[in-house]
């Protein structure tokens, strides 16, 4: 009981006038700081964390949660209506809302999305405030050797995701891993494949470059050349009643989704280093298997952009606990808010819920509100993005390469990226003639930087002996269902191979 | 396509060659006590992605991928057109972003694309010329205090003016 | 309207400015803040908070944006800083790997000595910890058994040789003992994986560790400050263990190579108000670390001997 006064309290702050305010403006920005591709909620965070020092600390919580909210709605704006995603976790968000944006659907897709996100943020918030201190500890006993099954787990779960041509697929996320281990070896700090021996390379290749060229440029030159240049926009209209039938279309066709990426997407969400990415990946490719009709996925299907939307929400709000109660930060824009909090003056750890009990339910009450009003505030400002859908395309194009190439910038603040951007657009553009799938590429750059050190931290720690991944309570499990769906399209693949040379 | 299809796969597969032999400096083995050096693990992917240009060529030679049975040329006239004046429009904005500035190459690829390629009116063109490399401006530089290039230095004295608004 | 009224008031301002400017320098653009560190860890947290203090005391006619380049030990801002095209607005946080990274990527090209000093904002001790279930009390204690787990036991720190391997090394010629060191993606994951018992000892910085030092979860044996400290009263030195060895992180801020005279007066007159405020002096306090005032002689002195120190250390690696 004491934790829902607590709560109670922490939500009547939020709504006072000012907060209120601030929570709008807060929500607002966040949404088109996130729709910016490039952008994402750690910027909005970054920059407005020194505002903060100027209005009073309860209220600079309240801002900031706004903000995060926003800009995490506002990730699958990009990924539907110009198919960028802005942020590796609205990777899977692309999937199947930019085919229904291109049926002309864009406006069921980007409702589907507010209302994922509103449910996953909501069940994570529920799930959070009852749960956080116990999951914390549950959170602490996933050393490297958990958290590299759990990748291996995710990547057993989009191998099946990449089409029909599965020496591609292969192909394509062995090179996505390969390109995440350029610039400098985490573990023993010596540069690695510095191709050309070019410093650029020193830095490392992003998610976003990769991405951004790959789906910025490439796919884009590719749609302009394969409707040959007579692409139809978009006719979705605009009206108050359409996106009220489509918010009952959205629950009714994802609720299955929905329900699947709230729930993992938290698990998966508060482990350490997870993160959202995987998450939302994983809530993408569960909601497929179990769904009855698993075909129409990948060619617009609702629940395909609610769960994976639901999913990254829902860790995204999960990813503030290890975050509130480790110390550690499980993505750029948590590690930012740690060093808010430093300096106000807050140490995050275990303590921190008894201690400073006042601090996390304010940020927990002013969570739920700001989850409702990002709601309201994507679902107003739907028309608006249809708008942009609608011009012509000889319009829309060049602004999506601007985009791109400033939005690019942004995030790399370094012209090498920008080249380097370029050059995979245009190897996008070829490898997208021959039926290369590339989104497996793009999600294993991300999640390749979690994968290779922690592999390698678990053999440090077992003195080389891989039976680590087995012996271990809570590795071998994961381990297991990881290997066997690894081997499910294999085995597929030789049966089929089998029937149709008897055939 | 067909030819296309397996000119394709032969690059990929020089490419996994030149990451491996990139990776095998770091050291491809495994240590025993310590697990694998640090090469190991994008030698063995790059042997993964030369084994799947493998399967490529095998699907190619059996003709089984769609690409592989298209007698269809890569790019017809259209697409050499296409990728020249948009690609080569892209790689041109880029190249002058640090003569002109990120902003002043945003207005000269929004003229080129919007009234070369898109054939616009100018009653459509210049606005968004002149109005969305400002909006980008104020968004950027204003809002999210995020810097960009600015190119040579003769851009200076409209950089100067337009900071002293901002701040 | 209001734009073009801002814009023409924008330009007069300019012109009465114009001369003022070259009186005394000021920054024309913002000013690239970059932290040689990736985020979270305790670089990035002393940046953020310097950008707060300038922000609130409104100590700066352009802002300070920080800029997070953390890949390879730091090499990533060493290379950025050597070739920036605007050294007068370019300016790095530190920590030691502004001398290791030089030192053992020499194909780098990079002369520290070439960098603008500007201030030293305070050195971060470090302390040797062990999980409170693993019934160690005393540092003798802990190198018994370390000795007894025969090359098994484990330690963890930041990647391989940052400060955490240089303090763990030396500890280990010093003692005679062996022991695993795993290296984890900054300081914040360090201490969680000691926390759930992932590793058996670290040596953090007292900010990294304080969450789960006040929750009881982790103890300090032994700190490598001068002297012992007050927040862990009766912890002892390794000085008091008979070996004549300190070692600190570095919080320092340098201007870019080539920077001018003009603008690194500037700068230094900036951190040195920073330095002095009561934000910046209450953070040292709280963050338990040590002031260690010097001007831009004394910078340049201390960064010769902390050259060499790291070379002696590193070549004790190997």
């Amino acid at each position: 009981m004491e934790i829902l006064s607590l709560l109670g309290d922490g939500m009547l702050v939020a709504l006072q006038p000012l907060n209120l305010m601030l929570i709008l403006i807060g929500v607002s920005l966040g949404l088109f700081i996130g729709a910016m591709p490039g952008l994402g909620s750690v910027n909005g965070v970054a920059i407005l964390l020194p505002i903060t020092f100027l209005v009073p600390p309860g209220s600079a919580i309240i801002f900031l949660a706004a903000i995060y909210y926003g800009a995490m709605y506002g990730g699958a704006i990009s990924s539907i209506t110009l198919g960028i995603p802005g942020a590796s976790t609205a990777v899977a968000t692309t999937f199947d809302g930019r085919p229904l944006a291109m049926k002309g659907m864009a406006r069921l897709a980007l409702v589907a999305a507010a209302v994922g996100s509103f449910v996953g943020g909501t069940v994570s918030n529920v799930l959070f405030s009852f749960l956080a201190p116990l999951l914390a500890t549950v959170a602490l006993s996933f050393g490297p050797p958990e958290i590299f099954a759990l990748m291996l787990l995710a990547f057993a779960t989009f191998v099946g995701l990449g089409g029909d041509d599965i020496p591609k697929t292969v192909f394509s996320i062995c090179f996505g891993l390969v390109l995440a281990t350029v610039g400098f070896d985490q573990i023993s700090g010596a540069p690695r494949l510095i191709l050309f021996d070019m410093t650029g390379f020193l830095g490392g290749i992003s998610f976003l470059v990769l991405a951004i060229g790959v789906y910025g440029i490439g796919e884009m030159l590719w749609t302009i050349e394969s409707t040959r240049g007579e692409i139809t926009k978009s006719e979705a209209d605009i009206s108050v009643k359409g996106i009220i039938e489509d918010t009952g279309t959205s629950v009714k066709k994802g609720w299955k989704g929905m329900s699947i990426g709230s729930f993992l997407g938290f698990f998966v969400g508060i482990l350490p280093a997870a993160g959202a990415t995987p998450a939302s990946l994983m809530s993408y490719a569960v909601t497929k298997m179990v769904s009855k009709n698993p075909e129409q996925f990948g060619q617009g299907h609702v629940g395909g952009v609610a769960a994976p939307e639901a999913g990254n929400n829902s860790a995204s709000t999960g990813s503030m606990l290890p975050m509130l109660t480790l110390g550690i930060p499980g993505s750029p824009t948590t590690a930012i808010l740690l060093g808010g909090m430093v300096i106000w003056g807050l140490t995050p750890g275990p303590r921190l819920f008894v201690e400073q009990s006042d601090f996390v339910w304010g940020l927990i009450g002013s969570f739920y509100i700001s989850n409702f009003f990002a709601l309201l505030v994507n679902l107003t400002f739907i028309p608006l993005f249809i708008w942009m859908l609608r011009m012509p395309f000889t319009i829309l194009a060049p602004l999506i390469f601007v985009l791109s190439i400033v939005g690019g910038y942004a995030a790399m603040q370094d012209m090498f990226d920008i080249w380097l951007l370029l050059a995979f657009g245009f190897g996008a553009f070829f490898l997208r003639k021959f039926d290369y799938p590339l989104a497996p590429a793009v999600l294993a750059i991300v999640l390749g930087p979690i994968a290779e050190p922690t592999l390698r931290q678990s053999l440090l720690l077992s003195s080389g002996d891989p039976s680590i991944f087995f012996t271990r309570p809570i590795a071998a499990p994961i381990m297991l269902v990881a290997i066997i769906l690894l081997l499910l399209p294999a085995l597929k693949f030789l049966r089929r191979g089998k029937s149709s040379r008897a055939a | 396509m067909r030819l296309g299809e397996i000119v394709t796969a032969g690059v990929l597969a020089l490419l996994s060659i030149y990451l491996m032999y990139e990776a095998s400096k770091n050291g491809v083995g495994y240590t025993v006590g310590k697990g694998p050096q640090g090469g190991f693990w994008p030698f063995w992917l790059g042997m993964g992605m030369l084994i799947s240009t493998g399967f490529i060529t095998l699907n190619w030679v059996r003709r089984v991928s769609p690409p592989s049975r298209s007698e269809e040329p890569v790019l017809d006239a259209f697409g050499i057109r296409t990728l020249i004046l948009v690609g080569g429009g892209i790689i041109g904005f880029v190249a002058l972003i640090d003569i002109v500035s990120m902003y002043g190459a945003v207005a000269l690829f929004m003229l080129y694309y919007l009234k070369l390629l898109g054939r616009h009116s100018w009653t459509v063109t210049l606005p968004m010329v002149l109005v969305f490399p400002l909006a980008l401006f104020f968004f950027f530089e204003g809002v999210m205090q995020i810097t960009m290039p600015s190119g040579m230095s003769f851009t200076d004295p409209v950089y100067n003016v337009l900071y002293n608004i901002i701040y | 309207m209001k734009f073009w009224k801002t814009l023409i008031a924008g330009m007069s301002a300019l012109a009465l400015t114009a001369p003022a400017a070259i009186a005394e320098w000021q920054p024309r653009k913002p000013i690239d803040f970059v932290i040689m560190a990736g985020p979270g860890g305790g670089a990035d947290q002393i940046a953020r908070f310097i950008q707060s203090v300038a922000e609130k005391k409104d100590l700066t006619s352009r802002p300070l944006i920080p800029n997070n380049k953390g890949g390879g030990s730091g090499a990533e801002a060493l290379i950025l800083l050597n070739t920036t095209n605007d050294p007068d607005h370019t300016i790095l946080v530190t920590l030691n790997s502004f001398f290791s990274t030089p030192i053992r990527q020499p194909e780098l090209g990079v002369d520290i000595q070439t960098f603008t000093p500007i201030a030293m904002m305070g050195v971060d001790p470090f302390a040797l910890w062990v999980h409170k279930n693993s019934g160690i009390e005393t540092f003798e204690q802990w190198v018994d058994t370390v000795k007894a787990a025969d090359g098994e036991y484990i330690t963890g720190g930041t990647g391989s040789g940052q400060e955490d391997s240089i303090v763990f090394a030396y500890v280990n010629n010093a003692f005679g003992i062996e022991s695993k060191y795993i290296p984890f993606d900054g300081g914040g994951a360090v201490a969680a994986a000691l926390a759930g018992e992932q590793i058996n000892a670290t040596v953090n910085n007292p900010a990294e560790a304080r969450g789960f030092f006040q929750a009881g979860d982790v103890r300090p044996l032994l700190v490598f400050s001068d002297e012992q400290m007050p927040a862990y009263p009766g912890v002892p030195t390794l000085k008091e263990k008979g070996h004549d060895f300190s070692y600190y992180n570095q919080r320092a801020v340098v201007g870019a190579p080539g920077m001018s005279e003009e603008a690194a007066e500037y700068y230094r007159a900036l951190f040195t108000e920073i330095y002095n405020s009561e934000e910046w002096q209450n953070y040292l306090e709280t963050e338990s670390l040590s002031p260690l005032w010097m001007d831009a002689d004394e910078q340049r002195a201390y960064w010769n001997v902390q050259v060499d120190n790291h070379t002696k250390l590193l070549e004790g690696m190997e």
